[in-house]
């Protein structure tokens, strides 16, 4: 049997605990996880390499910075899948919606998840973006 | 029943008759709406016949296909965009280029409908849509009433205390699974972490509790003759601990008694934020001065750092709730957001002044303003 190489996935959080836990889990899932606290790390990281995934947090160090990620990640890598997570959700009232000039130039991100997100509720949402 | 009007503009009748049909009988609920939202649908075939139901009729969605016999789609939502409509764009479409998607995502457009759509996606669209809709309306209205700030910042203020509790349940959840093992001495971080973020979570309550107090004027307020010296000495000495764990060292200067008709307690909230932000902001070694003069009529009482200082435009941003400068710098370090913009409500009751200096890497300085009466 061929052996696989494990896939690669970007996580990307401000919030050390979330961070820390997501790591974790996509660890527990058979990935290879690699980390970011804040855009600029991020943003090293793809110029290093290409992940197989991401998953990002929308509101780090500004409100958007999740969605000029997934824009500067999808303008490298146009197949990468990526993922956002946020706390905030419609219910709250805080939209996506396309206001800002900034906002506009972002090319979608594949999914919106709600960060409440059960691991396991993840993990089948990573597979079927990763095809597997 | 609520109802939206809803054009599909495309010259094949199969999508015309195909939405109509999808959507006849489909209503959508949400949480904060009394009743269901349903939809009246019209039809165009061309982007001409579209104008001239948009000119004659508000709709409230619009789903428009790009590939018309006439005029293009894009030149539809140009047209709205210009007349400044009121409404939401789909672009239904089968050539989903990222050209024209980046071309009509800056016109305006809200979301895209891939052709051939199931009933299924075609409704999850519209369901998201509606909602976006509604809480525009919601919105607008509440604009009218004033009542928008309260309602952004419960939205802020329900992600502020959302974050915390998905971080404490994700560990409960590790501890749970025992992802670390049976020793209990291999979990103490994780506890550690789950600790701070309540602490965290309880200092936003009591911020937003000081907070909504001061906003509604409910809070009961005792005017005396207060010595602003002794509050910041006593202020000084209550932050002591946290100064010693982050090496920083706070002087006082005052020179002489200076009297104020304040309620002290509001004078300790005002105090309180300011040490504490310029000792949390600071850096190892580094000093604080809280500085306290008369001049020309004026009481001026200003608080400087040697911390990581602030860029201009983000000093802009300070005072308003819930906005806490976050950078590589702030990240590690936790706050509420609100004790700023506290301090600010503060200072209004008073009519007095605060102004914010500071350099990136060298430190900050507020100042405070006081009109003494004579």
């Amino acid at each position: 049997m061929l052996k696989k190489e494990k896939k690669t996935i970007l996580i990307v959080d401000d919030d050390a605990d979330y961070l820390f836990q997501l790591r974790h889990g996509v660890k527990d899932m058979g990935f290879e996880a690699i980390s970011a606290g804040t855009q600029k790390e991020a943003e090293d990281i793809i110029q290093r390499m290409r992940p197989d995934l991401a998953i990002l947090d929308l509101m780090m160090e500004n409100q958007d910075t999740g969605f000029i990620l997934c824009h500067k990640i999808k303008s490298m890598y146009p197949d990468l899948p990526i993922i956002i997570v946020s706390a905030v959700t419609a219910e709250t009232g805080m939209l996506f919606d396309v206001t800002t000039e900034e906002e506009q130039d972002w090319v979608k991100a594949d999914l919106f998840l709600d960060k409440g997100i059960r691991m396991d509720q993840l993990h089948k949402e990573i597979n079927k973006l990763l095809k597997l | 029943m609520e109802t939206l009007n809803l054009l599909v503009v495309d010259d094949e009748p199969g999508i015309r008759s195909g939405v109509s049909r999808i959507l006849e009988n489909y209503t959508v609920s949400y949480p904060f709406m009394d009743e269901d939202i349903g939809f009246i649908v019209e039809t165009a075939e061309s982007g001409e016949e579209a104008l001239d139901i948009l000119k004659k009729k508000p709709m409230d969605i619009v789903l428009l296909d790009n590939k018309l016999p006439g005029i293009q789609g894009i030149d539809v939502l140009e047209y709205i965009n210009q007349q400044n409509m009121d409404l939401v764009v789909v672009m239904i479409t089968s050539y989903a280029s990222l050209e024209l998607a980046v071309k009509a995502t800056r016109q305006g457009a809200y979301d895209f409908v891939p052709k051939p759509f199931t009933p299924k996606e075609l409704r999850a669209s519209i369901e998201t849509i509606t909602k976006q809709r509604f809480l525009q309306r919601m919105t607008q209205k509440m604009n009218v009433e004033g009542r928008q700030v309260r309602f952004q910042f419960l939205s802020v203020l329900s992600h502020e205390l959302k974050a915390p509790i998905n971080a404490v349940e994700g560990y409960l959840e590790m501890m749970q699974k025992k992802k670390f093992g049976d020793q209990m001495d291999d979990y103490r971080e994780i506890i550690d972490r789950s600790l701070h973020r309540i602490q965290g979570m309880r200092n936003l309550i009591m911020d937003m509790l000081d907070f909504t107090r001061i906003e509604s004027g409910k809070k009961k307020r005792k005017l005396e003759m207060i010595h602003l010296c002794e509050i910041a000495q006593q202020c000084i000495d209550s932050f002591q601990p946290l100064a010693i764990q982050k090496d920083v060292d706070v002087y006082l200067n005052c020179s002489e008694k200076i009297a104020l008709q304040a309620d002290s307690q509001e004078m300790e909230i005002i105090l309180n934020n300011l040490v504490s932000n310029a000792i949390k902001y600071n850096k190892q070694g580094g000093r604080v001065d809280v500085n306290i003069r008369k001049e020309n009529g004026l009481l001026m009482l200003s608080v400087e750092d040697t911390g990581i200082g602030m860029k201009p435009e983000d000093t802009k941003k300070l005072f308003e709730d819930f906005v806490r400068i976050k950078s590589e710098h702030t990240r590690h370090i936790s706050g509420s957001g609100l004790g700023l913009s506290i301090v600010k409500k503060l200072l209004d009751l008073y009519q007095a002044n605060i102004e914010v200096e500071s350099t990136p890497d060298q430190g900050s300085c507020f100042t405070i303003i006081f009109k003494l009466e004579d």
